[in-house]
């Protein structure tokens, strides 16, 4: 085993332990934990087994392995991002929601509400 | 009754002039929405007698016009009318616009400054930028306009309840549009004089409005 596969595997499981540390607390729900776990034993068994990815790459036209795990995780990580952007947005929506909220209950900026 | 709904951020220089033409033009209910602004703006639209709704934060022009929206509606306005606080446009023009609303019995009225010849605007502005985004405003709303994007609009009160403006930004203009086709509104664009003391919305400001615009549709 490599150097860089034992750090990999390190942090692998730290992610994991973090993952069901928040779900013992009940920051994270069922159906979320097991979609991480997942996750991380996948990276894990492709740390473990890097051929694995070659085989994956093989089967859906792509050359390396390696070019499979960018890929993807380009195309993961762009949709991520999206979320976000729309969470932001709703967030953005609920603050002017907020903010008119108190503007309508103080007409005349008598009772100016400063945050 | 007729509301006149005047949004301004850090408008300080403006605003009481905006104010005092809006009464001196017969108009009683003069609602100005401090968007946040950092200067006197607040305080001066109220010394020249407006009703001022203030946003503790800055949220944006389309966000302020919502807020008077909904003021508005709540203190049984009849007829909305939007007027930008910057002092660009002219309050002469209100008057003939509403009679128009009342006689054509129509629920929205655009303004527009390609309709007289009393709009001077940068040669750019008119012949290249407003051209593009009337082009792309029709792609997206549906509706064919003269012009795209000014402060003037008039709103009945079928239109108040009807349009809910989401989009914070200055995209909430063609939201408006957009609206207005959704619901089936009926609408006339009128003739507005506007005067330039700067550029305006630039190539980014009108890409902005369209991602704003665009984006908007995954959010609801």
């Amino acid at each position: 085993m490599t150097l860089i596969q034992v750090i990999l595997i390190i942090f692998f499981l730290f992610a994991s332990f973090k993952v069901l540390g928040r779900w013992r607390t009940g920051e994270l729900s069922g159906g979320v934990v097991v979609m991480w776990l997942l996750f991380w034993i996948v990276a894990t068994i492709v740390a473990l087994i890097p051929d694995i990815t070659f085989r994956v790459a093989h089967l859906v036209g792509i050359g390396r392995g390696a070019d499979l795990v960018v890929y993807l995780s380009l195309a993961i990580l762009f949709f991520m991002v999206f979320r976000l952007m729309v969470k932001v947005e709703r967030i953005n929506r609920d603050i002017t929601k907020l903010t008119r909220q108190l503007a309508l209950m103080q007409p005349d900026g008598k009772r100016e509400i400063n945050l | 009754m007729v509301f006149i709904i005047v949004p301004a951020y850090n408008e300080e220089e403006a605003i009481g002039r905006v104010v005092r033409d809006l009464f001196q033009q017969g108009f009683q209910n003069v609602v100005v929405i401090d968007d946040g602004s950092i200067d006197e703006t607040g305080a001066l639209a109220r010394s020249a007698g407006a009703t001022v709704l203030r946003h503790s934060i800055n949220r944006g022009q389309g966000a302020a016009l919502q807020t008077g929206n909904q003021y508005a509606l709540e203190s049984g306005a009849e007829i909305v009318v939007h007027f930008d606080g910057d002092g660009q446009l002219n309050a002469k023009d209100i008057a003939l616009a509403i009679n128009r609303l009342n006689t054509e019995k129509l629920d929205i009225i655009l303004g527009s400054r390609f309709l007289d010849s009393r709009t001077h605007m940068p040669w750019s502005k008119r012949h290249i930028l407003l051209p593009i985004s009337r082009w792309i405003n029709f792609v997206f709303t549906g509706l064919q306009l003269s012009d795209v994007h000014n402060g003037f609009r008039i709103l009945s009160r079928s239109a108040l309840k009807a349009i809910v403006i989401t989009q914070d930004g200055m995209a909430h203009n063609t939201e408006i549009v957009a609206q207005i086709k959704i619901h089936n509104l009926t609408f006339a664009e009128h003739p507005v004089e506007v005067r330039y003391y700067e550029y305006g919305q630039g190539v980014r400001g009108g890409l902005k409005i369209l991602s704003d615009f665009l984006f908007g549709h995954f959010v609801n």
